[in-house]
């Protein structure tokens, strides 16, 4: 039987995990809700993000705190673009799967290219950086990244329901035509929450880069995890996203205490299985 | 074929010719005049094996170079047709079929990786083709009489290398008791510690401790957490690439450190220079270190393996066992061909398994179950950020011992 120690070592360390899987859902949750579109290429755009902030941190010895600076808006203007792909040639929900698939692919192999497939890793001082709590140790990265993702979350959430322009989003993504006669230009709209999607990932990236391990195929490992998070937090809610993100980053990392390890990438899906067939009402 | 027909990517290296003889050394010559041997073959150039798969390439390269200065096959140049697999052992059949179909080449290299090689290997054995391979883990898997391994794990590397491990382990003061076997999925680290977890009981050396996560995990937290509540004396894992990376970090934001940690395959580069990786210990067959730089070619392999991965912007530009299994398979072939004097598969085979070849990894032979010889599998461990074999003691680096952790 596991000690409580190590039950709630496991619940920490999978609260934070998840945090991660609700920072990359994020964009992907608002692209998909919102706009209809299935991005796939959100995870080649974080990784792109995440070997520019392990460039930058390596070769130009710039703090991944500075480099976010610029990434972020870098990405937000690819978003931008992207959509401009989408909006040129009237993209619909399934064609979309098939579009961002290709460039993510497209990406994945410009990242291989330019890094080689070769694994690389970010060392940073405060890469295990942990605070201690009792008898348990906090990480301190993950511990931001969870934060960010948290501010992230809130603030979209408040955004969507607060704002004019989150109003208009939402009454868009119901029925488009109806929120148009009320003068709302989804168009325009819709390239704002592109970019803000990709901006996300870009957040998402540079913690990838400090966290996690850099190598082109890797692009896809968080794919299966990420749209379980998705659907389970419910398409366009920022933080249902954050904490379904959570509930699997924990149940996972339970099973890992419990069971075995080898049983984690179970656990999600069972999870998503489960409250699709429970259906809960959460709103 | 024509070039750049997607998944089919075509990479042909034309010893003598380009960049290639620019880069040799002047003892070797020019290529051979005459039509080419074709030798096919496939690496994972793309997909998740793929950063092992360009240390292969640019193994692959200086071989057909260093083979072609030295009057190629049998007077003829060889020309590697070199394609993609992407990872994938069905990609992997398919292109070795056309290979051999429809390319018609006359000679086969095999892939990297166990799956794409099984997959080959079927492929082999439906044409009458000898392939030679340096990264099937798992030996009893390699059940074709025609398949060659080029690296020495020998016949039952799950009973002979834990032994090894076992051996190094006995001399440390104190000798650890207890050892957590950490584990892959991914089957031939999990073939490797079902191995350590049985020859560690039957020495007597307790695994209160045995987990197995799938391949690809991303988050180490809890089951660092179940390391450290073991608090075994010894670490075993089973990792790939960057895991070991992963896993030390996880248990260091714990603040715990094993005391000793032994790894399967990392990546070797990382974890040298990682704080982590300080006197941990990993599998090798050879370093570029005495004894093995005395070895037929080594010197000048090594070097120009250093300078091409250099240029090729790889992070270790260090030749190992991964490289050198590579140019272990070249020499096999480069021996069996002249040897037999002959291309013809067969005869080339029936060489093989009645002479002693000498590569990279020192003379060696085919004759025992599954075509494996003696094994050869080492111990190196991580002293001032370099891999440095330390045992067996006879092959450890001059000057080099064994340091507890």
């Amino acid at each position: 039987m596991p000690s409580a120690t190590l039950l709630g070592q496991a619940l920490i360390s999978g609260v934070l995990a998840g945090g991660m899987y609700g920072l990359l859902a994020l964009g992907l949750s608002l692209s998909w809700g919102l706009l209809r579109l299935v991005n796939l290429s959100h995870f080649a755009l974080a990784f792109l993000a995440a070997y520019l902030t392990y460039e930058m941190g390596t070769t130009y010895h710039i703090d991944p705190w500075w480099s976010v600076l610029v990434i972020v808006p870098a990405m937000f203007v690819i978003g931008l673009l992207q959509h401009w792909v989408f909006d040129r040639f009237k993209v619909n929900e399934l064609a979309s799967l098939l579009i961002t698939f290709s460039f993510a692919v497209i990406l994945e192999v410009a990242i291989q290219l330019y890094w080689t497939a070769d694994y690389r890793r970010f060392e940073t001082h405060y890469s295990t950086l942990s605070i201690k709590v009792g008898a348990f140790y906090i990480p301190v990265l993950e511990l931001i990244l969870c934060l960010v993702a948290g501010v992230l979350a809130w603030g979209t959430w408040l955004w969507l329901r607060k704002t004019y322009v989150g109003k208009a989003l939402r009454a868009s993504a119901e029925d488009a035509e109806i929120a148009a006669a009320y003068g709302v230009d989804h168009k325009k709209l819709a390239y704002l929450l592109s970019g803000l999607g990709a901006a996300y990932a870009g957040v998402a990236g540079t913690f990838i880069a400090l966290i996690a391990t850099l190598a082109p195929a890797q692009i896809w490992a968080w794919l299966g995890v990420v749209f379980a998070v998705v659907i389970i937090g419910r398409l366009g809610n920022p933080l249902g996203a954050l904490f379904a993100g959570m509930l699997i980053g924990a149940s996972e990392s339970i099973a890992m205490a419990v069971l075995s390890p080898a049983w984690a990438p179970v656990v999600s899906f069972s999870v998503l299985i489960v409250l699709l067939l429970w259906d809960p009402d959460w709103s | 074929m024509s070039k750049g027909m997607g998944a089919w990517r075509r990479r042909t290296f034309l010893g003598g010719a380009l960049a290639g003889m620019v880069a040799a050394p002047a003892v070797l010559r020019a290529a051979p005049p005459g039509k080419p041997v074709r030798v096919g073959g496939t690496l994972s150039l793309t997909g998740f094996l793929a950063q092992t798969a360009a240390i292969h390439k640019i193994a692959a390269e200086i071989m057909v170079e260093e083979i072609n200065g030295r009057d190629g096959f049998l007077g003829r140049p060889i020309e590697y047709v070199l394609l993609d697999d992407q990872s994938k052992p069905d990609v992997a059949r398919s292109l070795y079929e056309k290979l051999i179909t429809v390319d018609k080449v006359d000679l086969i290299q095999g892939p990297y990786a166990t799956a794409p090689i099984l997959a080959a290997m079927g492929v082999a054995q439906r044409y009458g083709k000898i392939i030679i391979q340096s990264s099937m883990g798992i030996p009893k898997l390699q059940t074709y009489d025609m398949a060659f391994p080029a690296t020495p794990f020998g016949p039952e590397p799950d009973k002979s290398y834990p032994n090894v491990i076992l051996d190094a382990m006995a001399t440390l003061s104190p000798a650890p008791k207890s050892m957590v076997v950490l584990t892959s999925k991914f089957p031939s680290a999990q073939f490797m510690a079902q191995g350590m977890r049985t020859e560690a009981e039957k020495r007597g050396v307790k695994v209160p401790l045995f987990l197995e996560y799938e391949a690809g995990n991303r988050d180490f937290g809890a089951i660092a957490a179940r390391v450290k509540e073991a608090n075994a004396d010894f670490l075993w894992v089973g990792s790939l690439g960057l895991e070991s990376n992963q896993i030390l970090e996880a248990l260091r934001k714990l603040d715990y450190r094993p005391k000793n940690s032994f790894h399967l395959y990392p990546a070797p580069g990382p974890l040298a220079l990682s704080p982590d990786g300080n006197l941990v210990w990993s599998s090798t067959f050879l370093e570029p270190d005495e004894p093995f730089m005395s070895r037929p070619g080594m010197k000048r392999i090594a070097e120009h393996y250093k300078e091409r991965a250099t240029k090729a912007n790889l992070p270790y530009p260090i030749i190992d066992a991964q490289a050198a299994g590579m140019a272990a398979q070249w020499q096999i072939l480069e021996q069996g061909v002249n040897g037999a004097k002959s291309l013809e598969d067969k005869q080339i085979a029936a060489w093989l398994k009645k002479n002693v070849v000498t590569t990279v990894y020192g003379p060696t032979k085919f004759d025992g179950p599954y075509n494996h010889g003696a094994p050869a599998q080492l111990i190196r461990q991580v002293q001032n950020k370099e891999w440095k074999v330390v045992w067996p003691k006879d092959l450890a680096a001059p000057g080099v011992k064994l340091i507890n952790g």
